[in-house]
């Protein structure tokens, strides 16, 4: 089913047993920080790991995502379905737009295109009145999804949540084993050849990229839905950097990888809220050593230990 | 009073002058920026975390041990350079082989500890650094008061750029550091010891930064932030005009400093964007950077 081989299979259950199960272990507000970061990992590894490109300035199409969100949510009562998707829909109309301009390069030159479009998205949020600047958009309420299930209660939220991530990874998933997903792994590999095959590499690459900015301003929505906030720390640059940390230390190009970084980061975050700047001294070092000696991740090691694709 | 276009005459030359010293910072951190990508081929993210660190040293120096601004002013770059050129022969040299993506994300993380670190010994809400005695005060110019610190910012920063341009261009030395940068292999075939100048090469740009950031000191608050928020626009800077030149960053640093200076002026609420919007007219008009060679 979805084009998954047999060992992809037996993980994906296996990640759907413990989405069911860990509720009644752990606490509910966490597992869905977990899984809104699971989510903006895998819709980054899209890009990065499916296309070979570093797109550094992610925090912007998750953070405008969040702000639609909680601003729908807030001052026009929408349905939480609805405003969900338009959080989604401002992911990737911006990712239009600004994946546009950033498509003209590639390799570094990418990369800081990406980061000082979204230092530009960054600004502008700073500024603009719809934000609430430093303040951000708070006490944002849940509200309803379909009009009839409320969404107050924890429980109900996470399921929501986890339907939401399951959806939005089969859909990554999906994505990555159809044809045009082959070609995308084609123009990472090589891309004059892909070209030379008449493929026009710049309309799958500009496609993949609205693809990933959309999916994760859906993240971005749906976290500020489930913590009632959506604030300039999810347009700012550091987030751009820890989903780049999420998907490498899971394991970069691998389907399971982003949501096992993910755990990982926000459990740490939550172990270490007392650190303070201690947190980005580990998640620092964490990047250098995933970067020097560890650049498969987690999942890609298992995976090369038990030559499984995953 | 003098208006021109409407505005006052000393506000706009103040802001004018605001603009070249924010340019002059461009400009070193650009050049840096390109050197080190010539020779390296990586985007050294850490640049603006080295900036900040020569701040550091700087007011660390004058606050242990009493050693003021003109000494520092060698000593913080040589300090820095060196931590950069152990950076460089235990950490960074590693990565050669690999794709040029994973050296930014490396010195990524690189910037994440060196700030984090500075965070937690010395909190985020800035330390003062005076201006030294002799540069302190402002010359009367006939149109605008000039504070004399700013002046000799301006005037300092031209100096160091045009000399890192003339060594690069003009010696020999240079000329090894560019044959080298075409091509590594040939160059080493000739009997030039080329890790080393890899190494010295990262050394010196991550000294260039350093030495921005000692001029930065009594100017901006000495805090952790202080590179991190530079950085970002000076990749902008550096997308504009193009990685091929030196003489190219300069200019483009320097021109873009002035263009949010002005804008200050005329449109306030864009002037932490304007240089953003100018990249995004280069990259429309042409992707390649102003002064960037065709790929």
């Amino acid at each position: 089913m979805f084009g998954f081989s047999r060992s992809q299979s037996i993980a994906f259950l296996i990640m759907l047993a413990l989405i069911v199960i860990s509720p009644f272990v752990l606490y509910p507000v966490f597992l869905m920080r977990v899984l809104c970061a699971a989510l903006f990992a895998s819709a980054f590894n899209l890009m990065l790991g499916y296309v070979g490109l570093l797109s550094f300035g992610h925090a912007a199409y998750f953070g405008m995502g969040a702000y639609v969100t909680a601003w729908t949510m807030k001052f026009w009562h929408l349905d939480a379905f609805l405003a969900m998707a338009l959080g989604g829909l401002t992911g990737a109309a911006l990712g239009l737009v600004l994946g546009y301009l950033a498509i003209r390069r590639s390799g570094i030159y990418f990369a800081m295109i990406t980061l000082a479009l979204a230092q530009m998205v960054y600004f502008f949020c700073l500024e603009a009145p719809f934000t609430g600047g430093e303040d951000g958009i708070q006490q944002v309420p849940r509200g309803h999804l379909f009009g009839f299930i409320d969404l107050s209660n924890d429980m109900t939220m996470y399921w929501v949540v986890a339907a939401v991530f399951v959806g939005g990874f089969l859909m990554i998933h999906r994505i990555i084993h159809s044809p045009f997903g082959q070609v995308l792994k084609g123009i990472r590999e090589n891309e004059p050849r892909a070209t030379s095959l008449g493929y026009r590499t710049d309309d799958y690459k500009l496609i993949a990229f609205v693809l990933s900015c959309g999916i994760s301003g859906l993240a971005g929505g749906t976290k500020a839905l489930v913590f009632g906030i959506a604030t300039l720390t999810d347009v700012h640059y550091s987030t751009s950097g820890e989903v780049v940390l999420t998907t490498l230390l899971g394991g970069l190009g691998t389907v399971f990888g982003p949501a096992m970084g993910a755990l990982i980061v926000t459990a740490m975050e939550n172990y270490l809220a007392q650190a303070g700047a201690w947190v980005t001294v580990i998640q620092g070092v964490i990047f250098m050593v995933c970067v020097l000696a560890f650049r498969r991740g987690v999942i890609g090691e298992i995976a090369n230990w038990r030559k499984l694709t995953l | 009073m003098m208006m021109i276009f409407g505005i006052p005459a000393p506000l706009l030359f103040g802001q004018l002058l605001l603009g070249l010293i924010n340019g002059a910072f461009y400009a070193m951190l650009s050049l840096g920026l390109a050197i080190i990508f010539g020779m390296l081929n990586i985007i050294n993210f850490a640049h603006g975390a080295l900036f900040m660190m020569g701040a550091f040293v700087a007011w660390m120096l004058l606050d242990y041990l009493g050693i003021g601004y003109f000494p520092s002013l060698i000593l913080a770059p040589l300090i820095v350079g060196v931590f950069g050129v152990v950076l460089e022969r235990t950490i960074i040299s590693r990565l050669y082989k690999l794709d040029h993506l994973y050296g930014l994300l490396l010195t990524f993380g690189l910037s994440l500890v060196i700030e984090g670190l500075f965070r937690n010994a010395y909190g985020s809400s800035g330390l003062p650094y005076r201006i030294p005695n002799v540069l302190q005060g402002a010359t009367d110019l006939g149109f605008m008061f000039m504070p004399n610190y700013r002046g000799w910012v301006v005037v300092v920063a031209l100096v160091v750029c045009l000399s890192t341009w003339a060594i690069i261009e003009k010696t020999s030395l240079g000329a090894t550091l560019r044959a080298a940068t075409e091509n590594a292999p040939l160059v080493q075939a000739f009997g030039v010891n080329v890790p080393r100048l890899i190494t010295l090469t990262y050394g010196a740009g991550v000294a260039l930064a350093a030495f921005a950031g000692v001029l930065a000191a009594p100017i901006y608050s000495v805090n952790p932030n202080m590179g991190s928020n530079f950085i970002n626009t000076v990749f902008a800077v550096v997308v504009i005009g193009g990685m091929g030149s030196i003489l190219g960053s300069i200019v483009t640093g320097f021109a873009l400093g002035v263009v949010e200076g002005l804008t200050k002026v005329f449109y306030p609420q864009a002037s932490a964007t304007v240089v953003f919007l100018v990249m995004i007219i280069v990259l429309l008009a042409r992707p390649r950077g102003l002064f960037g060679k065709a790929a």
